[in-house]
C-alpha cells in the first residue's frame, strides 16, 4: 500500500482524510483504485481520454510524474504520492 | 485575511519585478494571517497567464509543511486589468480554502484585494494590512 496526499479540494469526496491508501504499482494503477472506489474525484484527476488531467500534479516521492513517465510512474511501497491541483489563472489585456 | 504590511510591500514589489509578465507565489501563514510569501515560478511566463511550475510547488508547499505553517493563499498579479478575478482565474480555481489575492498594476498605485472562489462563485475577502 501507499500513502497519497489529497488536496482540500478533493478530501470530502474521499471521506474528509488527509491522506489515503492505494494499492498498485504504478500511478495508473494507484490512480485507478482511488478512483474506483471514490468515482467523484475521477474527473479532477484524469480527463476522458483516461491521461492525466492537465490541471492536476502528481508527484511521487516530490518528483512531478508528468516530467518522468507520467502514468507509468513506478510506485513502491514506501512511496509518498502528492497530488496537487494547478495554481494558475490570469488576467485580460485591459 | 490579515496581512502584514512588509509582506504586502513585498508581494507588490514582486508583481512590479515581474512585469511585463504576470508574477506569481503562495502565501502561508495560521488563523486568517499571513505569515510568509514564497514568490514561485510561472511555468511560461505570460502577460496574461500564470501556472506556478510543478516543481516551484511541491518545494514550496513542503516548505510550508515544514514551518508547521498552512497553505492561506495564491497570488497573482494582473499587468493591465483590474484586481478582480478573470473568468480564467475562477474557472482555475481549484483550492477553495485559499484566499486568491491578485495584484493589479493597471493603474498607477498598486491595487491588491483577496477573493474566495468556489465552484465559479466569487467573494470578495477583505485583507486587512497590519
Amino acid at each position: 500500500m501507499s500513502t497519497v496526499r489529497m488536496p482540500p479540494i478533493l478530501r470530502q469526496a474521499v471521506g474528509g482524510a488527509r491522506e489515503v491508501d492505494a494499492s498498485g504499482g504504478t500511478v495508473r494503477e494507484i490512480l485507478d483504485d482511488l478512483t474506483g472506489r471514490f468515482p467523484a474525484i475521477r474527473s479532477h484527476l484524469l480527463d476522458d481520454g483516461g491521461d492525466l488531467n492537465r490541471f492536476v500534479n502528481v508527484y511521487v516521492n516530490n518528483e512531478d510524474v508528468r516530467l518522468g513517465r507520467g502514468l507509468d510512474t513506478t510506485v513502491g511501497p514506501d512511496s509518498t504520492i502528492i497530488v496537487l491541483p494547478a495554481m494558475a489563472g490570469g488576467g485580460s489585456p485591459a | 485575511m490579515v496581512i502584514p504590511a512588509a509582506v504586502r510591500d513585498e508581494i507588490v514589489a514582486h508583481a512590479r519585478a515581474g512585469l511585463p509578465n504576470e508574477a506569481c507565489g503562495i502565501l502561508a501563514g495560521a488563523d486568517g494571517r499571513v505569515e510568509r510569501f514564497f514568490p514561485a515560478e510561472p511555468d511560461e511566463p505570460s502577460p496574461y497567464y500564470y501556472r506556478i511550475e510543478s516543481r516551484d510547488q511541491i518545494r514550496i508547499m513542503n516548505e510550508i509543511d515544514d514551518a508547521g505553517l498552512d497553505l492561506v493563499g495564491i497570488y497573482h498579479s494582473h499587468t493591465s486589468s483590474p484586481a478582480f478575478p478573470s473568468r480564467t482565474d475562477a474557472e482555475q480555481a481549484f483550492w477553495p480554502d485559499a484566499v486568491y489575492v491578485i495584484v493589479s498594476l493597471a493603474g498607477p498605485e498598486a491595487d491588491v484585494r483577496g477573493y474566495r472562489i468556489r465552484d465559479m462563485e466569487v467573494t470578495e475577502e477583505e485583507l486587512i494590512t497590519a
